[in-house]
């Protein structure tokens, strides 16, 4: 698959950024990503590949202008959906019900 | 997931493969071991697990330099490295260093001589690498725990040679 993720070769990249000491998460929602990512895993909500997939399949430029751990929010989303352990309805639902108590 | 979460920011760290290559450094027997079956003798030492199935340890020697990617994602030696740096899993770094390694090295500091040949590797969901350094010249007499901690995360990806003592 050519798809945006196979990057070997591709110019244009820009720079590569170093950040010197980088700690693991540079905001918490990223540890809580980690965490979530583990534990769908371990309760087989998807393998290594299943994981991968959507990620690969994400819209190009999303893929390229996120950062990684929402990559890994898009797949956990979209294996969860596909396996039933949630429904679109529902996440849509609890993100209403945040963004209105976030702006109350 | 409080724990899991802890468990990677205390148990997987750079320091697991400082002490891969530092027993490497000291131990030829152990050296040779590495080289042959890699994902054996890491376990040997305690770090085995997600993302460390399969092993393979690439020598760097005056004449090979070795650096690690992956073109198509992240994967990342979790047992031994811990988790990955942003660098390593964003697109500048995983679309250059596989057609033009020796550049994006001197971005990290590196030089590396003509002589010296300069080999990618691109890990894969099956197959991860880790670099064995160098040992730094003068570090003779040092105790494996003081070689350890001239281990650099990025001298072990590639992207970085250890320290002198």
């Amino acid at each position: 698959m050519n798809g945006i993720h196979d990057l070997g070769g591709r110019h244009g990249m820009g720079p590569i950024i170093i950040e010197k000491d980088e700690p693991y998460f540079h905001e918490e929602w990223e540890s809580r990503m980690l965490g979530m990512m583990i534990a769908c895993f371990a309760a087989g909500v998807y393998n290594v590949d299943q994981f991968r997939h959507p990620i690969e399949q994400m819209d190009p430029a999303h893929y390229l202008l996120s950062s990684y751990y929402e990559h890994w929010l898009c797949t956990v989303e979209a294996n969860c959906i596909a396996k039933g352990v949630i429904t679109r309805a529902e996440i849509d639902a609890r993100h209403a019900k945040l963004m209105k108590e976030k702006v109350a | 997931m409080d724990l899991i979460v802890e468990t990677f920011q205390k148990q997987l760290r750079p320091q697991n493969g400082a002490k891969v290559v530092a027993k490497a450094w000291v131990d030829p027997e152990y050296k040779k071991w590495l080289l042959k079956d890699g994902t054996a003798a890491i376990k040997h030492l305690g770090f085995s697990g997600v993302q460390g199935e399969n092993m393979v340890v690439v020598e760097n020697t005056p004449k090979v330099h070795n650096v690690v990617v992956c073109t198509l994602c992240s994967c990342y030696p979790w047992p031994t490295l811990g988790l990955p740096p942003i660098w390593f899993k964003s697109a500048p770094y995983r679309s250059r260093v596989v057609v033009e390694p020796r550049s994006v090295l001197e971005e990290f500091g590196v030089r590396i001589d003509d002589d010296v040949e300069v080999r990618t590797w691109d890990s894969s969901a099956e197959l991860r690498y880790l670099v064995l350094p160098m040992r730094p010249a003068k570090s003779e007499g040092l105790s494996e725990a003081q070689l350890a901690k001239l281990v650099t995360r990025d001298s072990m990806i590639g992207t970085g040679l250890a320290l002198n003592p």
